[in-house]
């Protein structure tokens, strides 16, 4: 990554398709042959995923029955839904805490994203494989650990016992709302490292040169260049926070307590202890709903702000 | 370039940031280690004495070294399905124009963003519907679902750094398809292979959420320590497998991004280009 060897290795040079005979073939088979090299992995998640979302969607309109379903066509799944406070309250929770997560990750990263690409030169890619390694172990383990942290008897609650600074446990620090919170932020931080960096990395450093020699602060500077240029990386860093952050259940089922639990809690229950597996299908689906049209705004809004600064 | 000297000042602020950012990011993850070694049932401060014994309860467990083999075994079939439809699909996206690849490639990404839970839901009920019992092949299908798209990231660099015309060669040279792969594609993406292979297995190896809808009477790693979490006389054993699993999946994801380092400076390259 270093500036060595961006000149010692030259660069690609895209081959026009065109030379020789080979080339001709080549280009008139070109999309058939992308198409056959994509065609495993396309078919094997068409299977997976597209299928199974099609019998979910028909299931949520079925009722349990017994040990079976009643198959026959009904929205009382959905009717209970919105007539049951339960629900809503706990769908508006999960993407109230979802969101608090989204916003306190990516306040905190894109410092962190931005010294690493405006500031560390020399060891690059060892700063990125530090920022995004924790993530790659078990996230039950990373949510296990925040227990250790915030547990009753935790490092927290002993250590400031042990100093005497407190008599008895802290006890919002376990199972709260806020011990959700954080145990997300700190479990999805590479989620949003990784995209706020690549947007940051791009940016065109002269443009801030341009901007100090035209008189502009380091604060107007930071607000009228930096920070719109990085755009595209805050929305990507918000939608791959926020959007599976909706659905966990383990952090809230581990950390979370009564006040804690989410909608994926719920959806879980459904398919397991409840065993009322169609209003899962239905929770599943207005998840799935709630999480398009949120993402649709935020991309719209974020865009329509972008066309106006610039 | 002139710009540099301004933009290459140090920032003393932000550069603690960046540190305190690191360490708050690694401690509540190395408690886990700290807290196994502890001469003490009960996890808190102070620590008591040091004691390798939750390491040695924990081998003359049964049930580990089994969940420990199912797991292996998925991760294993996982990293090599995922990365070999991985290769082709980074290949056909990095290498063939072709319409509607915008679309697909958001489609085998999508994964990446959607609730994991839903997936696991959806896949469980048309498991049912088909009458499929569930066991670890039900668990590998799901993991895969995560695992493909993880693969064709880590390779898109990886074919992306390198000069396709390399492979024209090869073809004008009289090299039929199969050989042109297998003695130049695969040795430039090699590096890429291998890292997808590392990558791939520690993803399915963690992997829970999936694994917690799909997974019939044999449970993997992550879901035996998830039955213990409920006792807490459990922990210290718990603390001992949660390190050596940490570990070994630091180990294997360091080697691998090391192993592939080269993508990286393949994909800078082009961006520098």
């Amino acid at each position: 990554m270093s500036d060595q060897t961006l000149q010692t290795r030259s660069a690609p040079v895209a081959t026009p398709a065109t030379a020789g005979r080979f080339g001709r073939l080549m280009q008139r088979s070109e999309a058939s042959r992308g198409y056959a090299l994509l065609a495993p992995s396309l078919i094997f998640l068409g299977v997976v995923i597209l299928v199974p979302f099609g019998i979910l969607l028909v299931m949520s309109f079925w009722t349990a029955s017994g040990f079976g379903f009643d198959t026959n066509f009904t929205t009382a799944n959905y009717q209970k839904f919105f007539e049951r406070p339960i629900y809503t309250a706990l769908l508006n929770r999960s993407l109230f805490i979802s969101g608090m997560v989204t916003v306190f990750t990516v306040l905190l990263c894109y410092p962190m994203a931005y010294y690493v690409a405006f500031h560390v030169h020399r060891h690059k890619m060892l700063w990125i494989v530090l920022m995004t390694l924790p993530f790659w172990t078990s996230y039950l383990l990373r949510v296990f650990a925040w227990k250790v942290v915030l547990g009753y008897e935790g490092v927290i609650n002993s250590a400031l016992m042990n100093m005497g600074l407190i008599e008895a446990p802290l006890e919002f620090l376990l199972y709260s709302q806020q011990a959700v919170i954080i145990t997300l932020a700190h479990a999805w931080a590479a989620f949003a490292i990784l995209p706020l960096y690549v947007s940051l990395e791009k940016i065109d450093k002269s443009l801030l040169e341009a901007a100090t020699d035209l008189g502009d602060g380091p604060v107007r500077r930071f607000f009228r260049i930096t920070l719109p240029l990085s755009l595209p990386g805050v929305i990507s860093a918000s939608l791959l926070i926020f959007i599976p952050t909706t659905g966990d259940y383990i952090t809230p089922a581990l950390l979370g307590g009564p006040d804690g639990a989410m909608i994926g809690n719920l959806i879980q229950k459904q398919f397991g202890p409840i065993n009322n597996w169609p209003m899962g299908a239905a929770l599943s689906i207005i998840l799935m709903l709630c999480i398009a049209t949120i993402s649709l705004v935020f991309i719209l809004l974020t865009l329509f702000v972008r066309k106006r600064v610039s | 370039m002139s710009g540099e000297s301004y933009i290459r000042r140090p920032n003393r602020p932000l550069q603690i940031y960046a540190v305190v950012f690191l360490i708050l990011l690694y401690v509540p993850v190395m408690f886990l280690p700290l807290f196994s070694f502890n001469d003490s049932l009960y996890v808190r401060f102070p620590l008591e004495g040091f004691t390798l014994q939750w390491y040695g309860e924990l081998f003359q467990r049964d049930a580990v070294w089994n969940a420990l083999w199912n797991s292996v075994r998925v991760g294993v079939v996982v990293a090599v399905f995922s990365t070999t439809l991985g290769v082709f699909a980074a290949k056909a996206i990095t290498r063939y124009r072709m319409p509607g690849k915008g679309p697909m490639v958001t489609f085998i990404m999508l994964p990446l963003v959607v609730p994991l839970i839903i997936f696991g839901v959806a896949l469980l009920v048309l498991l049912s519907q088909l009458g499929i019992a569930l066991s670890l092949y039900t668990v590998a299908i799901g993991h895969m679902i995560v695992c493909l798209p993880f693969s064709i990231a880590v390779l898109i660099p990886r074919f992306e750094g390198f000069d396709a015309s390399i492979e024209e060669a090869s073809a004008d040279l009289g090299e039929n398809a199969f050989w042109t792969f297998w003695r130049v594609t695969l040795p430039m993406v090699g590096p890429g292979v291998v890292a997808s292979l590392m990558l791939t297995f520690t993803v399915s190896f963690d992997e829970f959420i999936l694994a917690f809808f799909l997974s019939g009477t044999e449970p993997t790693l992550p879901m035996y320590i998830w039955g213990q979490l409920r006792f807490p006389q459990q922990f210290p054993s718990i603390l001992a497998l949660s390190s050596i699993i940490i570990f070994v999946s630091f180990v294997l994801v360091f080697a691998g991004q090391w192993i592939n380092r080269g993508a990286l400076s393949g994909s800078a390259k082009r961006s520098g280009a």
